[in-house]
């Protein structure tokens, strides 16, 4: 049962015929991971606060630089330093004081990801290179997560949701990630704090229609954003037989570290 | 008319900054060397040594995934729209 406390902070969205009552104490019962405290990861865990999910994990092993703040709008100026979850736990529950806030202060590898994702029901992956993204979307096919994969580059971004033994996983889609040194940098990137914003409201969107039952995921279809031209674009994701994790005869069958090849993160880079 | 090509943010320094371009080709094999001829060092971009196209790059033929339809044997006309779609991972 809703306090009355709880009908007047979620009222707006209590209201919505899909969701009523019953919809907001899923969203209070739901355990929700959000994998890197950064471009994404800030946005989409605002979201997330604030419509009231009831325990929400944040894994990060970094802390704030200053050249975080221009996309990472969870942080502030004076958290220079902090380490990144402390500062999301402080901000998120200043937003719902109703939830429980998890700050999971870890690089995810192989050895760790199984135990940290498990407490969850549903994992967004806000990371920042192709090693953690690949681990986590492996991690979630083995142990039957549903994972909301977002993913920028500049101008671009990029969504997809993977229900483990329905949908193509992103391995169905892009089966290896590129080889060191085949896709430019960190340091050549660059990023548009907007582009980061709208990537990561999606992916809560995601989590939030998959928490309440409600509309149709993005499972089977890669959402593709263009921030020059502001388009958004959808193409078909079939699922792959020959899927090295999920096809017909899996070829991995246990978790990959793959080789970090960013080397700003050695001096303490963004984090995953 | 030829095939319109979209041409993703990390190989538009290959393409002189444009994100669209035309070619004329029968079938994706054909799309990919009349891409090198028009932009060199494409072609290592989008296939490995042995020509295969490479496992973080897919090319779409009006939104669909050519794994999934012929391969490079995919044919096209024009009035096609093809998309290259590298993954990406920034956050």
């Amino acid at each position: 049962m809703l306090r009355e406390d709880q009908i007047e902070r979620y009222s707006r969205q209590i209201i919505l015929p899909n969701v009523g009552g019953k919809g907001q104490e899923k969203l209070l019962n739901a355990k929700v991971l959000v994998i890197g405290a950064g471009g994404l990861g800030s946005p989409a865990s605002l979201y997330l606060a604030a419509a009231g999910i009831g325990k929400l994990g944040i894994v990060d092993s970094d802390a704030v630089e200053l050249n975080n703040l221009q996309r990472q709008i969870l942080h502030s100026t004076k958290e220079v330093g902090r380490p990144k979850v402390e500062s999301a736990r402080d901000r998120l529950s200043a937003i719902n004081t109703d939830i429980e806030v998890i700050p999971i202060k870890k690089r995810l590898t192989s050895e760790n990801i199984l135990d940290v994702i498990k407490d969850y029901d549903i994992i967004l992956d806000g990371s920042d290179n192709f090693p953690t993204r690949y681990l986590v979307n492996d991690a979630c096919v083995l142990s039957n997560k549903t994972l909301s994969h977002g993913g920028i580059f500049r101008f671009d971004g990029q969504a997809i949701t993977i229900i483990p033994g329905k949908s193509p996983c992103y391995r169905c889609l892009f089966p290896e990630p590129p080889p060191p040194g085949a896709v430019p940098g960190c340091q050549e990137a660059g990023i548009l704090g907007a582009v980061a914003g709208v990537i990561g409201v999606i992916q809560a969107n995601e989590v939030l229609k998959l928490i309440l039952g409600i509309g149709e995921p993005l499972a089977g279809r890669l959402l593709i954003f263009n921030a020059l031209d502001s388009s958004f674009r959808i193409v078909k994701v079939p699922k792959n037989k020959d899927c090295p994790i999920c096809g017909e005869s899996p070829t991995i069958k246990k978790l990959i570290d793959y080789e970090e090849f960013c080397q700003l993160r050695k001096k303490g880079g963004r984090g995953r | 008319m030829g095939i319109k090509v979209r041409i993703p943010t990390p190989l538009q320094k290959l393409t002189k900054d444009k994100e669209v371009v035309e070619c004329e080709a029968n079938d994706v094999k054909g799309l990919v060397e009349d891409l090198e001829k028009r932009y060199p060092g494409i072609k290592t971009r989008l296939c490995d040594d042995g020509g295969k196209l490479r496992k973080f790059i897919n090319i779409y033929v009006n939104d669909e995934d050519i794994r999934f339809l012929k391969m490079d044997q995919t044919p096209l006309k024009d009035g096609d729209e093809v998309s290259i779609i590298p993954a990406i991972a920034g956050g």
